[in-house]
C-alpha cells in the first residue's frame, strides 16, 4: 500500500456498470425480474407507439385544436385570450429573472415549448404570436437582470395577482366599448376555462381555508361552530353536489331579477370546495407546531395576531406544501366535473369534438391528448413542490 | 400606556398568597415573594414542587387563581394591556431555547424589537449584533437555529431576550436540555448578566452557579416555600428537614 498523503477521500462512486449489478443484476432472482420487466415495457410501447404513428388519426385534435384551447370563444375576439397569454410570459420572465429557482425551469420550458410550436406550420399570425411569448419571456428575464436594485421586486407578486383581474376584464369585455365588446362566459371553454377555474379556485381558496383553520381553533365558541360546520358539512358532500347546487339549485334562491353567470357560481362553489380541504390540512399543519414556539412568542410581549400570523402561520404552511400542492393538483383535475354544470372545460370539449359525425370513434386520440395536457400541468406543480420543499428546507431546519 | 403604577420602593416583584391549581391538583400553596431591583434569586427544589408554574405566573404565561402578582408597579390582572406592558419588562428563557426555526439568529432578535417596540429596522440590527458580542457568538446572525449547537442556541434566545430591554430575566431551567461541555458558556453569560445589575430569577440545579452568583435561594417543595436564605447561610446550615434532604440528594449524587 502507498501513502496517502492528504485528507482521505470517499471511496468513489459506483459508475454505471456498478450501478446496474446493484439494482438490477444482484442475482439471478433479480436480474429475471429485470428481464422480465424489460420485455413487458417494451412490448406496451411498442404497441403504443406503433399505434400513435400509424394508426392514430390526430387530425381530431388538430382540426380542434382551437375548440380545446378556448371553446367557443368567438374567433374574430381570440386576440384578446393571445393577449392574456403575453402577459402571463411577461411576468413569467420578469419573475425568472428576480427570483430563479423553479420559475427557471418553468419559463425555459415554456419558452422552448413555444418556440418549438413556433416552428409547426399554423397559420402565420399563430407562429408570430407565439415567437412575441418567447420574445417576452426572454426579454423579461433580460430586463430584470438589467433592472437595477431589488426593490422593484415587491411589486412582482402584487402584479400577478393584478394578472388576474386583468385578464377576467380583457376576456369579459365592456358593454359600449368598441374594441372590446363583452363576450358571454357561456362561451369560455376549452383549457382556457379549465386554467380559469384552476388558477383562481387555487389563488381564493387557500387564504380562505387559512382562515377556516384559524377560526376552528378560536376561542370564540361562535366563530368556532361556525368554521367547523363549514369545513364539516362541505368535506361531507361530493364535490359533484357542490357543482349541481351552484349551478342549479342555487338561482331558486335569489329573485329573478338578479343574475349571476353560472361560471361565477361554480368558481364559488369550486373555492368552497377546496378551501374546506386547504382548512383541514393547514390545521395539521398548525397543530404540529411545539407550544413553546407561541410561549416564546407570547414571552416577548407579542400580540395574539402576531403570534399567529409571525410564528405559527410560516411554520404551519411550510410543513403542509406537500399537502397543499396535492389539494391543488386535485382541484386542478376536478375541474372536469365542471361539464356536468354546463361548461365546456376542456374534457367536456374533447366530447363535444367525438358528437362531431365527423370524428366517430376517434375517442383514443381525443382522450390521450387531453390526458397529456392534465399530465403536464399537474406534473409542473408537483415538480414545483418539491423544489419548494427543497429551497425551503422542510424538515432540515 | 395608560395604566397605574402603584409606588412599591425598591421592589420590582411582589407576590402575595398566590395559589394555582391544574384541574383538581393544588400546584402553588400560597406563595409569598419579594424580589429587589437588581437581586439574583435562584429557585431550587425537587421536580414537580411548581418552581416552573410560579415563574411562569410571573409573566402570566400561566394565570395564576388566588393572589396578587405586582411586576414594577402593575398588577397582574385580566386586563391585556398590563398583561402586553408586563411581558415587554420581562424576558424569559426557556429549558428547549424555543427560538423561531424559520427565521435566522438575527430575525430572531430583531423580530420582538422591530414589531412591538416598533424600532427601526437599522437600529434594531445594530443592537442585535451588540448583543450576539455580549453572549459571544457575533458570527452567528445569518445562520438558522438548526444550525447551531445547543449552547449557541441558548444564548441565542438570551440575546433575544435582551433585545427588548427588559427590566427583569426569567429563566426556566436554561442549561437542563444542555450537553456538559455547553453549560458552562450558557452560565458564563448568565453571570455576566447578574454583574451587569440584571435583576434575574433562575430556576435551575446549578448550585455551583447559585452558589456564586445568586444574592438569595429559594427552596420549594410541594408548591410552597420551605426556606429562602443568601446562598452562604443555606449551603451551611438549612434550617429545614426537607432542605437537608435534598441538599445531601443533589450534592452527594
Amino acid at each position: 500500500m502507498t501513502t496517502i498523503a492528504g485528507p482521505l477521500k470517499p471511496p468513489r462512486t459506483l459508475g454505471v456498470w456498478g450501478w446496474l449489478r446493484r439494482n438490477l443484476f444482484s442475482s439471478w432472482a433479480n436480474a429475471l425480474l429485470t428481464l422480465g420487466s424489460l420485455w413487458l415495457t417494451t412490448l406496451a410501447l411498442r404497441g403504443l407507439i406503433r399505434w400513435a404513428v400509424t394508426e392514430a388519426r390526430w387530425g381530431v385534435v388538430t382540426e380542434n385544436l382551437r375548440l380545446f384551447m378556448v371553446g367557443q370563444f368567438p374567433p374574430d375576439q381570440i386576440w384578446r385570450v393571445g393577449a392574456c397569454v403575453l402577459i402571463v410570459s411577461l411576468l413569467l420572465g420578469l419573475s425568472w429573472g428576480a427570483w430563479g429557482g423553479v420559475l427557471r425551469t418553468f419559463a425555459v420550458a415554456a419558452a422552448a415549448g413555444m418556440a418549438m410550436l413556433a416552428l409547426v406550420p399554423f397559420d402565420l399570425s399563430v407562429r408570430l404570436w407565439l415567437a412575441g411569448n418567447v420574445a417576452l419571456i426572454v426579454g423579461g428575464w433580460g430586463l430584470a437582470r438589467r433592472l437595477p436594485g431589488i426593490r422593484w421586486r415587491r411589486w412582482l407578486l402584487p402584479g400577478w395577482l393584478l394578472s388576474l383581474p386583468a385578464i377576467f376584464f380583457l376576456l369579459r369585455g365592456v358593454p359600449g366599448l368598441k374594441p372590446l365588446p363583452p363576450i358571454n362566459t357561456n362561451l369560455w371553454g376549452g383549457l382556457l376555462l379549465t386554467f380559469l377555474l384552476s388558477v383562481v379556485g387555487i389563488v381564493a381558496s387557500m387564504p380562505l381555508g387559512i382562515l377556516l383553520a384559524l377560526g376552528r381553533q378560536s376561542s370564540l365558541p361562535v366563530i368556532r361552530v361556525f368554521c367547523v360546520t363549514c369545513i364539516e358539512v362541505v368535506r361531507g358532500v361530493p364535490l359533484v353536489t357542490v357543482l349541481f347546487m351552484a349551478s342549479i339549485i342555487f338561482p331558486l334562491f335569489i329573485p329573478e331579477k338578479i343574475h349571476i353567470d353560472r361560471l361565477w357560481r361554480v368558481m364559488a362553489g369550486i373555492i368552497i370546495f377546496s378551501a374546506a380541504y386547504n382548512a383541514e390540512n393547514v390545521r395539521g399543519g398548525l397543530q404540529a407546531i411545539p407550544q413553546g414556539q407561541v410561549e416564546a412568542a407570547r414571552a416577548l410581549g407579542m400580540s395574539g395576531l402576531q403570534v399567529t400570523f409571525l410564528i405559527v402561520l410560516p411554520q404551519a404552511l411550510r410543513l403542509v406544501i406537500p399537502a397543499t400542492v396535492g389539494q391543488f393538483i386535485s382541484l386542478f383535475k376536478d375541474t372536469s366535473l365542471v361539464g356536468i354544470a354546463g361548461l365546456f372545460e376542456l374534457l367536456y370539449i374533447g366530447k363535444a369534438v367525438l358528437a362531431q359525425p365527423a370524428w366517430l370513434g376517434r375517442q383514443q386520440e381525443v382522450y390521450v391528448f387531453v390526458a397529456i395536457i392534465y399530465f403536464i400541468f399537474s406534473y409542473a406543480m408537483s415538480y414545483a413542490s418539491l423544489r419548494l420543499e427543497a429551497a425551503l428546507g422542510v424538515g432540515e431546519r | 400606556m395608560g395604566e397605574e403604577r402603584l409606588e412599591v420602593g425598591d421592589d420590582i416583584i411582589i407576590c402575595r398568597d398566590v395559589h394555582k391549581w391544574f384541574g383538581d391538583f393544588h400546584v402553588l400553596r400560597g406563595i409569598n415573594l419579594t424580589v429587589k431591583r437588581g437581586e439574583v434569586v435562584v429557585i431550587c427544589g425537587p421536580s414537580g414542587s411548581g418552581k416552573s408554574t410560579f415563574i411562569r405566573t410571573i409573566n402570566r404565561l400561566e394565570e395564576h387563581q388566588r393572589g396578587d402578582i405586582i411586576v414594577d408597579g402593575i398588577e397582574l390582572t385580566h386586563d391585556v394591556r398590563n398583561i402586553a406592558a408586563i411581558r415587554s419588562e420581562i424576558g424569559m428563557v426557556f429549558q428547549s431555547f424555543n427560538l423561531f426555526p424559520h427565521l435566522t439568529v438575527l430575525q430572531n432578535i430583531t423580530l420582538a424589537p422591530i414589531w412591538v417596540r416598533k424600532w427601526p429596522k437599522a437600529r434594531a440590527e445594530e443592537i442585535a449584533h451588540k448583543l450576539l458580542a455580549r453572549v459571544g457568538i457575533p458570527e452567528q446572525a445569518h445562520k438558522y437555529p438548526g444550525q447551531l449547537s445547543g449552547g449557541q442556541q441558548q444564548r441565542v434566545a438570551i440575546a433575544r431576550a435582551l433585545a427588548m430591554e427588559p427590566k427583569i430575566m426569567l429563566f426556566d431551567e436554561p442549561t437542563s436540555a444542555l450537553d456538559p461541555e455547553m453549560i458552562k458558556e450558557v452560565l458564563d453569560v448568565m453571570r455576566e448578566l447578574a454583574r451587569s445589575g440584571m435583576t434575574m430569577i433562575v430556576v435551575t440545579h446549578e448550585m455551583g452557579f447559585a452558589k456564586e452568583v445568586s444574592d438569595r435561594i429559594v427552596f420549594f417543595d410541594d408548591g410552597q416555600i420551605v426556606e429562602q436564605a443568601p446562598p452562604a447561610e443555606f449551603f451551611a446550615h438549612p434550617r429545614e428537614e426537607r432542605t437537608r434532604l435534598f441538599l445531601s440528594q443533589i450534592l452527594t449524587h
